[in-house]
Formats: structure tokens, sequence, C-alpha cells
């Protein structure tokens, strides 16, 4: 597979990246604007993720009721997400249809409709969304854990919104939101898949070469100020099961400590799968804090994992509370193997384990070219395609000293937001 | 639009058929198929073998699952610690599962690991060793997960609808069983249960990736190819299915949820029924194809009741089963389910218009390389024609049986399985 890519930049300010794989006659488009939740403010948390809803919602050329049927008949699939720092559109289709999806995400980038009735139909949508994931215990664990440990910084809060915005929220403003947001200069078009670029590129500067660029404000910027100690928080809720999450500040992805970060996670909580598509992971269970937990039956289960972003934010452990053992007893045990790893060097064979996982996950994740095509743009986010290209390099070339600096300077309790979700035991008949 | 240009080296995917797939029978009755990938460094190895939860008794019920899961806490050469060591040094993966009539084994390596794959797969489903301490260890997890269940109102939702629409068949039973059940479960139990049921005949294992297919065939054989148990049952036959007579309702309190699943539906056809292609694009009209087809409109575009509303078609061996399910506000429960039943009331009075059967028939075939893609999903194909004895060349088939299929067909599909006044009905919430 080659790593070659063609990157250009259109005068209007649209990023476009091309990466050609002829292995299957598919194609997968993807369009990332440099918007998320980390943009919001109240009352109008929730906008990038509402406003993600009303793309499918229709423009005057697609409308909304032949606009889902357009790409389902030709055999593609598709899909969006939003997150803390961008919101993402993608399609996958055969090759020869992959026209369809280049025209949909040009036409709604600047005309989609945002029609009233449909806003308020969808307004109820959001809010079962957001009910449905409040059904989930670790859902308000984290979602609390968010909010302690950004008091400041909008990462505070969820991606979903607040129901309180969920409920006021106006077209107005979903609409001032696009206007401000969906323009050329802040997005990247990344494709992969059985195309030729020179000709998919004049298709694309046909398209896209006519969207005027956007005057965009400069992204809401209010850091979080340093941790100024352990906060501990509880949830009480239905159920009969214990959950306990620590959440650690971390720095952002582009931040040099991120690999022996990224390589003392896998050696105290298995190795993360950062594939979007068709990775997989692979199991925990000879990581130190399986063995001290899990084996020792403290906690049912364990799992731990950073985030990429472009500001600094959280690496949290998880764990399902053993029924037979207090949250605190967990924590006194995932302590004394931080204290170890900050104590003693870790040895090199484990190093080269974590480096061989990591190899071995990026290769699962190369068979599949929605995969292929998400890091293109995904990596463009926080950093640039380099940062994909050179990860497995980087992180080949950590020491156990370097894993031992990190997890003196990060894992400190002052450093962290400790929550138990605590159930109240009233159960199902 | 898009050039078509084919590169030098491996040859470009194409849907797979009886020139590129391997298939042989062991003297044992271990079915080993394969397909080569050379453009990905990795293999996939998938199958099962018929020792299910089919086998085992209500007080036990769980049994099956337990034992899938035991496999991998030791064998007679490697302990829990060890076993894992080897796998997660590498980067590979190796797990069970179990269903109603089958346990079925996933395992993915870097290709050059493919010799330990294999070795501790043999290893696990012939020779698993069940150490008390692990067992134990074990048990406190299952019990946590199905205390998990009993909170999780899709889950419940789903568990009553198998129990209303199932009764006294045994697809009415939860794989996983219940506290009580699981409590029961015994060492000897588990022993016992590998010793009878697990062995090559009816087995099937497929192998996908970086590797030639005959070769990967002789290393299957080398570690597996002597597996007897002369013990093996055959599949016990299923009792008689017998459909509802009337709509049946049951409704599961779980207090303190935001949210309500709904699962409405009745039986559906057998994989091998010569209508399940008919009903399966059907199911695609009524709630699969684009924003989650007509239910879908109906309950989240047009009511805005549910950011879920979806149907599925699940079709196996015996009988299967025909839903709509929905996540709703506890207080849109009834709407929803007027909604659902009268989607469906619709659905089988005027079946499905020709244009909306040729969308579907279009994305069921367009949709095919996209499930090929990768190791995993090719496996996934050939286990597939296998176990349902769809034939080598079904994939080169699929598009002309898909076309085939008319809007009468759809028609008596519908009216063959849905009754709008004869439906089971369950719900799980506040």
């Amino acid at each position: 597979m080659t790593n070659s890519i063609r990157k250009t930049k259109l005068s209007n300010g649209l990023t476009i990246l091309l990466k050609e794989i002829h292995t299957a006659p598919l194609i997968s488009s993807w369009m990332w604007y440099r918007v998320g939740s980390r943009d919001e403010s109240a009352p109008r948390t929730g906008v990038s993720h509402w406003t993600e809803h009303m793309q499918f919602k229709g423009t005057q050329k697609f409308p909304a009721a032949t606009l889902d049927k357009a790409i389902s008949r030709e055999g593609g699939t598709w899909n969006a997400f939003t997150y803390l720092d961008w919101t993402t559109y993608y399609e996958t289709m055969p090759a020869d249809k992959i026209d369809l999806a280049l025209r949909l995400e040009a036409d709604r980038m600047v005309n989609s409709l945002f029609d009233k009735k449909e806003v308020n139909s969808e307004r109820t949508v959001i809010i079962s969304e957001r009910e449905g994931n409040e059904n989930e215990p670790l859902f308000r664990l984290g979602e609390a854990i968010q909010h302690a440990a950004y008091r400041v910084h909008a990462y505070h809060h969820e991606v979903i919104g607040d129901k309180a915005d969920l409920l006021t929220m106006t077209r107005a403003d979903l609409y001032s939101h696009y206007r401000t947001y969906y323009v050329p200069n802040n997005a990247v078009l990344a494709m992969a898949g059985d195309f030729e670029t020179g000709e998919i590129l004049k298709r694309l500067r046909q398209l896209y070469r006519p969207i005027p660029k956007g005057h965009i404000p400069p992204r809401l910027l209010r850091p979080e100020p340093p941790a100024e100690g352990e906060i501990r928080l509880t949830v009480e809720g239905p159920g009969e099961t214990t959950y306990a999450q620590i959440a650690y500040h971390f720095p952002q992805a582009s931040n040099p400590d991120f690999y022996p970060l990224t390589v003392l996670d896998s050696l105290l909580a298995g190795p993360s799968n950062l594939n979007m598509f068709g990775g997989g992971g692979i199991s925990n269970k000879t990581s130190r804090l399986y063995r001290a937990l899990v084996d020792k039956e403290y906690a049912i289960s364990i799992s731990g994992g950073a985030s990429v972003t472009i500001d600094p934010y959280l690496y949290v452990l998880s764990l399902t509370v053993h029924p037979r053992r207090k949250p605190e007893e967990a924590l006194v045990q995932i302590d004394r193997e931080i204290q170890r790893v900050q104590d003693e060097l870790v040895s090199r064979e484990e190093v080269a384990r974590a480096i061989k996982q990591a190899r071995a996950m990026f290769a699962y994740g190369s068979e599949n070219i929605t995969n292929q095509a998400f890091w293109l743009g995904y990596s463009e986010m926080f950093a640039s395609y380099d940062w994909f290209l050179t990860y497995l390099d980087r992180l080949a070339s950590v020491k156990p000293r370097d894993i031992q600096r990190v997890a003196r300077l990060y894992l400190r309790p002052g450093n962290r937001v400790v929550g138990y979700y605590l159930p109240t035991g009233r159960s199902a008949a | 639009m898009a050039g078509r240009r084919k590169t030098t080296g491996s040859p470009r995917h194409s849907l797979p058929g009886p020139e590129d797939i391997f298939r042989s029978v062991l003297p044992n009755g271990i079915t080993v198929l394969g397909r080569a990938n050379f453009n990905s460094p990795s293999v996939v190895i998938s199958g099962y073998t018929p020792a299910g939860s089919l086998f085992e008794a209500d007080e036990k019920l769980g049994l099956a699952d337990f034992t899938a899961a035991a496999l991998m806490r030791g064998t007679h050469k490697h302990d829990f610690d060890s076993l894992y060591g080897a796998l997660e040094a590498v980067g590979a993966s190796l797990g069970f599962d179990s269903g109603l009539h089958t346990t079925g084994f996933h395992g993915r390596a870097l290709v050059e690991d493919l010799p330990l794959l294999l070795n501790l797969l043999s290893e696990t489903l012939r020779q698993p060793s069940f150490p008390p301490t692990e067992l134990e260890k074990l048990r406190s997890q299952l019990l946590t997960g199905l205390s998990i269940r009993n909170q999780d109102t899709s889950d419940m939702a789903e568990m009553a609808f198998d129990e209303l629409l199932f009764r006294d068949h045994p697809y009415a039973r939860p794989e996983d069983g219940h506290p009580a059940t699981v409590k029961a479960i015994t060492r000897e139990d588990i022993v016992e249960h590998h010793r009878r049921c697990f062995g090559p005949r009816r087995m099937v294992i497929a192998l996908v990736g970086a590797v030639e297919p005959r070769k990967a065939a002789a290393a299957v054989e080398k570690v597996l190819g002597d597996w007897k148990n002369p013990d093996q049952p055959e599949e016990p036959r299923l009792p008689e299915f017998k459909p509802l007579n009337k709509t049946v309702e049951r409704r599961v309190s779980i207090p303190g949820k935001s949210q309500t699943d709904i699962v409405v539906g009745s039986s559906g056809p057998a994989r091998t029924d010569p209508d399940y292609l008919a009903a399966s694009l059907g199911n695609s009209v009524l709630g699969q194809f684009g924003m989650m087809g007509r239910v879908g409109d109906v309950v989240r575009e047009r009511s805005g009741l549910a950011y879920y509303a979806y149907s599925n078609l699940s079709a196996g061996v015996g009988p299967g089963s025909w839903t709509v399910s929905a996540g709703v506000n506890p207080t849109n429960v009834d709407k929803a389910v007027d909604l659902i039943v009268k989607e469906l009331r619709r659905f089988v009075k005027d079946g499905v218009t020709r244009r909306e059967l040729a969308d579907s028939q279009a994305n069921f075939v367009g949709r095919l390389p996209l499930s090929m893609e990768s190791n995993g999903g090719v496996a996934g194909a050939l286990i597939n024609i296998e176990r349902y004895h769809l034939g080598l060349d079904y994939y080169l088939r699929y598009p002309g049986l898909v076309k085939a299929v008319t809007t009468a067909d759809v028609s008596e599909a519908a009216r063959k399985y849905i009754d709008a006044d004869r439906l089971a009905i369950a719900t799980a919430g506040s």
C-alpha cells in the first residue's frame, strides 16, 4: 500500500487530500469542518451536533425525502459525527457512483434549508438521543467528570449539549452557526480509493471552486487553568453495579509527550485502538491494571484511553467495580500500580511489545478504505497527515525513561478527577 | 468520473466465487474454507463448532455461554496469563462466543503469527483446563454482566419479546441465562458440556488473508486433523414453532430510566426458506433503507419521537423473527407503538411499490463489495455460504437472485409472517 498522497488547497481555502487505493472498486470521501463542541458556550451547547443533524434535512437540489435514499440506492453507506474539535460527513460508495457524494457535499456546504418545521421536529429527536445516552450509567458519570475537569474550557460539556439548551435552541441559532463555520476555508475534503488523482481533482475544482470563502471568527479559546488539586465526585442512579472513572489531564496530540503516554497507556490498560473503522481492538488481559485489578478481583473489567485532541484533554481509566469491593479499594490498587511505574523503569521488552501491538492494529485498520480515508482528514484536524505517517516510528523511539518521566508528570492525584457511580439498588422487578 | 487503473502486484478484489474460494473437508468432518488476500498483511480465522445452548437444561441456562468464555481461561499447555501473554505480545486476538446452535470463534493476527493462532485455537478447543479459581472469577464477571443486562432497556425489551413470541420453544431462552442459573452451573457441568458437545463433526473454519489457502488448510489439518469425539451428538430436532394467535404485550419495569425501548414483531423466515430474500428486501423497505425506511420516516422524521426506529429480520437455522424497534421517551410509548403497528398493518395490506423494491434491490447489490472489503468481511461471507449451504458461487449469483424478487413475492412474505393483530409487543423502561 502506498503512503503517497496529494495535498492541494483551492483558492477559496478548501484543503483537499487524495490517496489512491486500487484494491477494491470503492471510494470513501470525507468532508471535515473545523467546528465542534469546543466552539460552543451556553446557551448554545449542542449547536454543532444539531447542525450536523440539520445537514440531513435537505437542500433545494437534494430535498430531505430524496437525500437519504439517493446514497442507499447506489449501494453506498454514509454517516456523520460531531466531536469536541470537529464535525465530519462521509460517504463510501462504489467507485463509479462517487460523484453523487461530491455533489451532495458541495451543495449542503452552502444550501442547506434549515426549515423551521424540521428544526422543531429534530428537537425531540435530539432530546431522545440524549435521553438514550442518559440510560447509561457511564454516560452520566462521564458527563459529571467532564464538567468537573473543565471549569473554563469549552471541553466541559458533552457534544450532545445540555437539555436546557436543546429546549431553547432556535432556527436562527443553528442557521447562523452553519453560515459561520461551513465555509470552504474552514473545511478539509479527504478521499481515498479507486480514482485517478488528476481526474478527480479536476472534478473537485469544478464543484468546489465556485463556493466563496467565508470569514471565520477565531476559535473560542478559554484555556483551562492548571488543576489545583484532586476532585472527587459521585453520581447516584439506578442499578446494582458500581463504576469508577479516573480522569487525568493529558497533553494534546501534537505534544511530544503524547507518544510516551500512549506507550504508558498500553502497559497500564492495554493498547488503544485509534482506528474509527475496521480496526477492532485486542484484549488487555496482560496489562498491569488488568492483572492488579481484574485478576485480583477488585474490578470486573478495566479499560483506559486518551483522546486525540487539539487542546489538552483527559486520559480516562474506566472500571466496573467488583460486587464484593468498594470503589475506594480499587482506587488504592490503581494508585499502587501508578506508583510502581513512577518508581521503577519499565522494561525495554514491555515497550517493544507495545510497539508491536500498535503496529498490528494499524495493519488491521489498513484493510478498510473507509478507515484509510478517515485518517487523511482526521489527522488534519489536530495536526497533519504526517502525524499518522510518523506515528509508529515516533512510538518506536520511546524509551523507558520517557515513560517514567511522563508517568510522574501527569499521573498525579492533584491532576485528576475521580468519579464513582453508586447504584441506589432499585433494580428491575 | 472515477478511474479504474490497475496496479501491478496483488489482484483487485472481486466477489468470492468458485475460482478463488478454497474448500475441503477433513476426514474427521471439519470443513476448511479459505481465500487469499495479499493486499493485507494480516489473517483472520473464523468459524464454529456445533455446541450451543440448545443442549442445556433450563436450570443451567447459560452453560454454553459460560463454557465458551471458560475456554480461554487456561489449557493443558498455557495458563490464563501465558495464553493471553502469547496473543497480546504480538497484537493478536482470539475469542469465543456461543449462540443457540453453535459456539463460534474469531481470531486475528499478522500473518507471521498464524501458526501461533492455530496452535492456541486447537489447544483451547480441544484441551481447555477449566481451572476452578479462574471459573469463579469468570462467574463473578458473568453475573455482573447479567446485572448490567437487567438494567439495559434494549436488552430487556428484546428478552421479553423472545419470551412472548417463542413461549415454550427453546428460542425463548436468553443464551446468557439468569443469575440463578449461572450460579447453579458447576465445573463438572462445564467439563461435561465440553466433553460431549465439542468436536470436529460439522465444524467449520475459514481463513482469509495473506496466506495461500492450501497452505492454510494444511496448517489446520496439522493441529485439528486428528481431533475426534465419538460422543458428539447429532443436532437435536427443534420442536415445531406455533405462531401467535393474538397480540400479546409485556412491559418490563426498570425504574430511573430516561428512555424506554420498544420491540414489536412476529416470527420470520429461516435463512434457508425460499422466501428469505423477499422478506429481506421487504424488511429493507419497512425499516432499513435510507434513514431507516418507512419506520424511520414515520417514527423519527415525521413524528420526532425517536432517535432510532428501525426494523430487523433475524434469520438463522430455525424460525426467525421480524421486529421493529425504537427508543422513546416513556410518555410516548403508546403513541410510538400505535404508529409502529399501523405501519406493519400497511406493510402487510399494501406491500411495497416497484420503486421502493427497486431501490432496495439496488442497495443490496451495490453494497456487496463494501461488505467484502476486509478479511473479516470475507470470512463472514464464507461462513455464511457454508452454514446455509448456499453454494460457492452464491455471491456471483446474488445480484440475479435479488433482482428476480417481485413486489408480489414481498407481499406474500409479509402476509405469511406478519399479522398486525397477532403481534408480540415488549417494552422496557420506566
